[in-house]
């Protein structure tokens, strides 16, 4: 087989007849694209092995094995930090170099140097970060757990990113911004505000990891939460539809269903997330109207986010059948409605009434992960799919479109049972724990509503089994499908060497 | 005049203040959007944007096989 190897290169580039390397400077960097690409996937698996392994901790605690660095609680911010920063943010530079190369015909701006800097210095990064958690250094701040140096050296790669992403849109050949790029943009500048602004604080000194915010009592916890759910909108949202608004046309073979409601989208978007993340606080020693502004934005959060689900799943109009024929679709249409059910699960569970039971239970952990495995790892999914035989040249596409059929399904079913277990636990919980007798007293005591959650939790485990298993197989795929791509060049060098010698 | 700056510059009036500049920013770029049928017509061509390098299709899979593959 011969392999494309001229993709990503200037057209019509002078090939070498022994290497069969263009001679000419490459139009894109595909390279760093590749790099992020594996380190997300690599993440992945690792950052989905400590959620199984504590979520197996908490139906059957023996597994703690009296190590404190494998324990619930240093293993948790191991976990949301691998997912959501190594798998999710190296998914998130691999598709936003790619994407801003493509649509604005330029190739990454900084050379080869800058962009190796943001790859390594978000590696050591995430690495160092996971490191330090088990052996019990924390700022204690959830999803922003890093340790203050950390913080400053995440600063430096972030601003780094934002030249590379920005510059390249500046020196673009396309004279309109496509709207994935501005999703990019927005996810680029919320997360340097959020990032800075929830990590000021003062070390202890200049010799030690320990630091204390700047921020207390109320202020602190409403600063959290403005970024805790701006992470979630800007890194776990915004950014992936930006994913999204490439990809999907990109396989559908069909162009997105609306530009303007694109916009819109955006925009809605954009203006009404910085307001919610308050709800998280309700009921707490908040300034009340703080509270009700949350939840009405909440409310209205809905319309942005049903509207940029129906324009990615109405793209596929009059070409439905695609969904019985092509696996990566299927993971981009089954995730947009994930992204459409969780926009309507957070709006309802910020409503002051329903986050009384809500609240404090297990049922917010299954409406993250309804969001995190079924939007955010399955668009990472289908995008990486469609992505890496184009990255390596293969002609064929994946090694095996049967085995993207049984991630697909692995991760479905994983992710029912996960957030279906967790539904029963939370509002079981949740009743439990509000359940009074005649005379006031609690109608049930803590311990009886663990012994109520064990089995939902060993489901939710096993559900976290079955997701942790298709990546796995997704690996597999990937790594057949690049040994294949390198083992057909070296065929095909052999044969132009042969041929040059005759 | 310098009533309306007095009141604005007051941070008690900051929430209605917000309220106003993004709610009639959003308006504004709402009615942007959808009106005038040229710009209809511009906007909705920049859709095709993803398809404009398609130089890497892959046979056999269904990405690039329909409208806007170039």
């Amino acid at each position: 087989m011969t392999m494309s190897t001229t993709a990503g290169t200037v057209a019509g580039a002078q090939a070498n007849p022994v290497t069969g390397k263009a001679a000419a400077v490459e139009q894109y960097n595909y390279d760093i694209v590749k790099k992020f690409a594996i380190m997300s996937l690599v993440w992945g698996v690792l950052g989905m092995f400590a959620g199984v392994w504590i979520a197996s901790e908490l139906a059957w605690p023996f597994l703690n094995f009296d190590v404190a660095e494998i324990t619930f609680g240093r293993l948790r911010p191991v976990h949301t930090t691998l997912v959501i920063f190594g798998f999710g943010g190296s998914a998130l530079f691999a598709t936003s170099y790619y994407i801003v190369q493509r649509t604005c015909q330029a190739r990454l701006w900084g050379g080869r140097w800058l962009a190796e800097f943001t790859f390594w210095g978000w590696q050591v990064g995430v690495g160092a970060g996971v490191l330090l958690y088990m052996m019990g250094f924390t700022q204690g701040r959830e999803y922003a757990e890093f340790v203050w140096p950390l913080d400053i050296a995440i600063t430096v790669v972030w601003v780094a990113y934002f030249l590379v992403f920005t510059m390249t849109l500046v020196k673009r050949s396309q004279p309109h911004i496509y709207v994935a790029n501005w999703f990019f943009m927005a996810f680029i500048l919320a997360t340097a505000l959020l990032h800075i602004f929830n990590n000021l604080a003062v070390p202890v000194s200049f010799t030690s990891l320990e630091s204390y915010s700047l921020f207390s009592g109320v202020q602190d916890a409403m600063t959290q939460w403005w970024y805790g759910h701006n992470a979630v909108g800007f890194f776990l949202t915004a950014a992936f539809l930006g994913m999204m608004y490439y990809f999907v046309p990109k396989q559908a073979g069909r162009p997105i269903y609306s530009y303007r409601l694109s916009i819109v989208h955006f925009w809605a978007l954009s203006f009404l997330y910085m307001w919610v993340g308050t709800h998280h606080l309700h009921w707490t020693a908040i300034p009340d109207w703080t509270s009700t502004l949350a939840a009405t934005f909440s409310i209205l959060l809905l319309l942005p986010s049903w509207g940029g689900m129906i324009n990615g799943v109405m793209t596929l109009s009059g070409a439905w059948d695609k969904l019985r024929t092509d696996p990566i679709i299927l993971f981009m249409i089954t995730s947009l409605s994930f992204y459409g059910m969780s926009t309507f699960e957070g709006p309802l569970m910020s409503l002051k009434s329903v986050n009384a039971l809500s609240h404090y239970t297990d049922w917010t952990v299954g409406h993250v992960h309804s969001g995190a495995l079924g939007w955010v790892a399955m668009i990472t999914f289908g995008s990486f799919y469609h992505l890496i035989p184009r990255l390596w040249g293969v002609a064929k596409g994946m090694h095996s479109t049967k085995l993207i059929y049984v991630h697909f399904w692995l991760a479905t079913i994983g992710i029912v049972l996960y957030i279906s277990s967790l539904w029963v636990a939370g509002i079981g919980q949740g009743l439990m724990l509000r359940a009074f007798d005649e005379y006031g007293n609690l109608g049930y005591t803590f311990i009886e509503t663990v012994t109520f959650m064990h089995l939902p939790y060993v489901v939710r485990a096993i559900g976290g089994m079955f997701f942790l298993a298709g990546i796995i197989l997704m690996v597999y795929n990937v790594y057949m499908t690049i040994a294949g791509a390198k083992r057909s060049v070296e065929v095909d060098v052999t044969a132009r060497s042969a041929a040059v010698a005759r | 005049m310098s009533d309306l700056w007095m009141w604005l510059g007051n941070l008690t009036n900051s929430k209605v203040t917000a309220l106003l500049i993004f709610f009639t920013s959003f308006v504004v770029i709402v009615l942007y959007v959808y009106s005038g049928k040229k710009r209809k017509v511009r906007l909705e061509s920049y859709k095709d944007i993803p398809f404009v390098d398609d130089h890497d299709k892959i046979p056999g899979s269904s990405a690039g096989s329909n409208k806007g593959d170039n």
